[in-house]
């Protein structure tokens, strides 16, 4: 508060547009542009299906990531309530009219695309969060009453999406809900009683485990335990990766996902397919984009004068990171298989509708960095 | 809610990234995590995952070769490959394979030992690896397969080839292939990436020959999709056949042979006297070598092995006799070339003679008279050798023998063959362990005691002093080793009158001539000319009077239980005593007379005496042989055979 407020609204479009971060677009444009390639690959080099639908995405949403940008990073805290209760609904929805695929519901039909409302919760929950730990006082933070709330917020969502079931989807959530409680101070003491409690409910949780989320648990601890079933995608993600050498087979040469060795080779396994075809010197550099996103996401963050604009642009690049980390640690056989999607490299419309939404945000904490929220 | 002043702000801004700090710092060490675990995957363990893609990238389909054709001298087909139609199933074609079984054991009659059994072997192997389910199906199982394939998904149907042997005459030169058991595989290392289902010889000449006969394995190579299919070839090697062999086996006689044993236990030998060349060796009886090459049915198995005339026995080269009186021949030439003995000599058989106590009989009771060493040899006499051997001794006797070629193996890679016993001081002394007495000299002096041969050793014996007495190596491959003896019998007869020395034909025609004087070998062939041509001799009445035909030969029997004196008393006839104790009858000759050609051996088991069971097998064998001489000789000139 630093700037009569008349000067920050007063922005032109141009002002706007020349604020933006453009290491971060051009980053996240050229890992689009990768991704299409990759798509490509696993059509068999072919403009199929999977490939235009993901251009086809890539553009409508980056186009909006640019438009939600140029949006007031006040109009984002006004909204960040309701679009977490909308989103909240809409995961009711799901629960009540959801389309089923291969054992769990996740989604919800609309006429132009299916909807894993989820996937947005995961942006709902950091806004939520931000917007609340934004208005109590810092002596507050630690005061039970003002725990209530948040883990309420928290849990609530996370319920409804190990119900579907989905439990990567849900852990990514709860982790986002957590990384801004912890940033917003909450003493470490109650992150120790919650793990306490989590691991004393644990046996009961996997008493409620569908069978083949304990196989994947099981499977993840020894990998060889069942080579032909849960182990095969660990194992078969292993062997492409590796056999990728340091330069590649080539493009469109990975023969792994070309012979459907590789499964979900769109979704989550999207980054072994590129490694297998560009080697170590690609991974390389897909590790690298990541990381120039994420740090420029904490760089909006130091430069944001708002609470809630720093807690937001934290905690959603640490959200990002996250996601990046579970699915890469996942497909080199580090972590179980949970089903978790890589952003933006990942086929799949509604994660792409949530990151490029979350970035959209963070972009807008930029071009209003000076901008109180309230 | 309520307004915070911007010291709040501050206070706040600070702790946020304070713990901002803590968390970026977590990110780097975790995302140097990912890193390293790219170096150790990509760069550090690519060989071993690149290996592991092309193992599931690359599927190698094994083809299994065809054995090789072996056939007589004349071309004939002794063992060949004939059609066969075979079932095979491929596992991961199949969505169940319990139904299958079931199926399948409702059109085909399996067994559920076979069930059973194919079940491990699939638990076993490669999923896209087919399973052999039955390599012989008959016609009318193939069609019914081929009715019901459309629901039987993963099964085969499959027109291949499989050994057929046309004739059992030659069951036991040849031998017979069977499926591979696992003493094949530890034996014979060049099976180790054959095919399953592959047949393995598994005794005489298929076993001799395995390794060269079998073929080499191709195999074509696909790459093939994570569901099985195959995407494209890439490689393709389609193996070789395995090699064909031609024999020096004339099947026609081999068959007449095996005719004239009928169900004797019995065997004959005829071998070319220059070359070696082993026109027949018939074993009888016979069995279907056919039988074994689909796996054999318990019930014919049961009853060739509780036969006591022993049908899976090669007498040939696996059966063991006491040489009986065919020794004498032997016992005669080494006393000759020792030069103890002046074949003139005169000693009175009396038909029974003693030493030390001890009484030797004489197989004539009433005693032959007065004998010279011709006529010793034309009537048997034992008496006459019991004296020969008393004064020649055993290790003299046994060196001569060995020398023929007795008490050692004669043809290479046959794994029944057996060496038999030639008895010495020295073998008795290191097998027994026990001194010898002068007893076994005379017992060994008309081959009774611990002499043991083989049909083919006797043969091969006859044929080194028929041919003049020269070594020769005896074989079943005309592709093996040649001999010069024709050679030098050729230019003999475009010089007779330039002799040639001993030395000279070692050094001019490769040969190792067996005696010190040559004309101790002539003395023996006109005592067996003798012995069967002039009247009194023993086997006077299988002659030929023909030129063309006229043999001379030699009888024996070996005893098998000793002569109580109370039977020798009565007199008792072979005939009129049990199968099992009556003697082996032997006869071993060569003929034509004028010309020598051919030496043959015949053993009958506990066939009586030699004169009365084996010598007329040999007549009607000789004959066959020779006039089929002529036919051999063409094909020689044919293919331009020197020898």
């Amino acid at each position: 508060m630093f700037q009569p407020r008349s000067i920050q609204s007063s922005m032109t479009l141009r002002d706007k547009i020349v604020s933006m971060d453009y290491v971060l677009v051009l980053s996240i444009l050229l890992l689009g542009i990768i991704s299409m390639f990759a798509m490509y690959s696993t059509d068999g080099g072919k403009f199929d299906y999977h490939t235009k639908s993901h251009i086809l995405r890539f553009g409508v949403f980056f186009l909006m990531f640019l438009v939600i940008s140029l949006f007031q990073i006040r109009f984002w805290y006004q909204t960040s309530t309701l679009l977490y209760l909308s989103f909240f609904v809409l995961l009711l929805g799901v629960k009540y009219f959801g389309l089923t695929s291969s054992g769990s519901q996740r989604w919800l039909n609309f006429y132009f695309m299916n909807l894993q409302p989820s996937e947005l919760m995961k942006i709902g929950l950091i806004l939520f969060l931000a917007k609340y730990y934004h208005r109590i006082s810092t002596q507050d933070v630690n005061r039970i009453k003002f725990l209530f709330l948040p883990v309420v917020a928290l849990v609530a969502p996370v319920l409804l999406v190990v119900a579907q079931p989905d439990l990567g989807t849900s852990i990514l959530i709860a982790l986002g809900g957590i990384t801004v409680s912890w940033l917003a101070g909450v003493r470490v003491k109650f992150f120790a009683y919650a793990s306490i409690l989590f691991i004393s409910l644990t046996p009961i949780a996997i008493a409620f485990l569908k069978p083949y989320q304990k196989a994947r648990i099981l499977t993840f601890l020894n990998p060889d335990r069942d080579p032909l079933g849960a182990g095969y995608q660990i194992i078969q993600s292993k062997i492409a990766i590796g056999s990728g050498g340091i330069f590649g087979k080539g493009f469109l040469n990975g023969s792994q996902s070309y012979l459907d060795y590789l499964p979900e080779k769109h979704t989550d396994f999207i980054f072994t397919l590129f490694s297998e075809e560009f080697g170590f010197v690609g991974s390389l550099f897909i590790l690298i984009l990541y990381s120039i996103i994420i740090f420029r996401l904490i760089s909006i963050g130091d430069v944001t004068r708002s609470s809630f604009g720093k807690l937001y642009c934290y905690s959603f690049a640490t959200a990002f990171f996250i996601y990046v980390a579970v699915n890469m640690g996942m497909v080199l056989g580090l972590l179980p298989i949970v089903g978790a999607p890589l952003p933006i490299m990942s086929y799949g419309g509604s994660s792409m509708l949530a990151i490029m939404l979350g970035l959209g945000i963070a972009m807008s904490c930029k071009i209003y960095k000076d901008t109180p929220v309230n | 809610m309520i307004n915070f002043g911007s010291g709040n702000t501050v206070i706040k801004s600070k702790l946020i990234s304070r713990r901002m700090f803590v968390l970026t710092a977590a990110k780097t060490i975790v995302f140097c995590g990912i890193f390293g675990r790219l170096v150790s995957l990509q760069i550090n363990e690519a060989t071993k995952y690149k290996t592991l893609s092309d193992k599931n990238r690359f599927r190698e389909w094994k083809l299994a070769p065809q054995r090789g054709i072996i056939r007589d001298y004349f071309d004939k087909e002794i063992a060949s490959n004939e059609k066969v139609y075979q079932l095979h199933i491929t596992p991961e074609n199949s969505p169940n394979l319990e139904t299958l079984f079931f199926r399948l054991k409702t059109i085909l009659n399996l067994s559920d030992r076979r069930i059973f059994y194919l079940k491990r072997k699939i638990a076993k192997q490669k999923p896209w690896e087919p399973i052999i389910v039955s390599d012989n199906l008959t016609w009318s199982e193939f069609s019914r397969i081929n009715l019901f394939l459309h629901e039987l998904p993963g099964v085969e149907p499959i027109v291949s080839v499989a050994r057929q042997y046309p004739d059992q005459s030659t069951a036991h030169l040849v031998g017979y292939v069977s499926q591979v058991s696992q003493k094949d595989l530890q034996k014979k290392q060049y099976l180790k990436d054959m095919s399953v289902g592959i047949a393995v010889g598994k005794t005489g000449l298929e076993n001799k020959l395995d390794k060269d006969i079998i073929g080499k394995v191709g195999f074509q190579r696909y790459e093939v999709n994570a569901f099985g299919k195959r995407i494209k070839q890439i490689q393709i090697d389609p193996g070789e056949s395995g090699k064909n062999y031609r024999t020096t086996l004339d099947l026609e006689v081999q068959k007449y042979t095996s005719e004239v044993l009928e169900d004797k236990a019995a065997s004959v030998c005829v071998m070319d006297i220059y070359n070696g060349d082993i026109i027949t060796m018939a074993s009888s009886p016979s069995y279907d070598p056919n039988s074994f090459v689909h796996g054999i049915d318990k019930k014919y198995w049961n009853e060739l092995i509780s036969n006591e005339k022993k049908p899976l026995n090669n007498k040939a080269i696996a059966g063991l006799y006491p040489p009986g009186s065919t020794i004498k021949i032997i016992v005669a030439l080494s006393a000759l070339e020792n030069g103890i003995w002046n074949p003139k000599k005169y000693l009175n058989c009396s038909g029974v003679t003693e030493l030390y106590g001890e009484k030797f009989h004489c197989w004539k009771k009433k005693g032959h008279g007065p004998m010279n060493m011709r006529s010793a040899i034309q009537r048997s006499c034992d008496v006459y050798f019991y004296e020969v051997a008393r004064l020649l001794g055993v290790d003299r006797l046994s060196e001569t023998a060995k020398k023929f070629g007795l008490g050692k193996k004669v043809l290479d890679g046959f794994i029944e063959e057996r060496a038999g016993v030639v008895p010495s001081t020295a073998w008795k002394r290191k097998f027994i362990g026990k001194n010898w007495y002068l007893g076994e000299t005379l017992h060994s002096g008309i081959g009774q005691g611990y002499f043991q041969s083989t049909p083919l050793q006797l043969c091969l014996m006859t044929a080194q002093i028929a041919n003049g007495g020269f070594e020769i190596k005896p074989r079943v491959l005309t592709n093996e080793k040649k001999n010069n003896l024709r050679e030098y019998i050729k230019y003999k007869n475009e010089n007779p009158n330039e002799p040639l020395p001993v030395d000279m034909l070692v050094s001019n025609f490769d040969l190792k001539p067996l005696f010190r004087n040559q004309e101790n070998i002539n003395f023996v062939k006109d005592a067996m000319f003798a012995a069967t041509n002039e009247a009194g001799g023993t086997s006077f009445r299988s002659r030929y009077n023909d030129q063309k035909f006229m043999f001379a030969g030699k009888t024996g029997s070996s005893q098998i239980k000793r002569f109580t004196e109370l039977q020798r008393e009565l007199e008792i006839k072979q005939k009129d005593i049990d199968y099992k104790d009556r003697d082996h009858a032997l006869f071993v000759a060569f003929a034509p007379y004028s010309d020598p050609k051919y030496a043959i051996s015949v053993v009958v088991e506990h066939g009586g005496t030699g004169s009365g069971s084996a010598a007329p097998i040999a007549k009607k064998v000789i004959k066959k042989v020779l006039e089929r001489d002529q036919l051999r000789e063409n094909v020689k000139n044919l293919t331009g055979e020197e020898i």
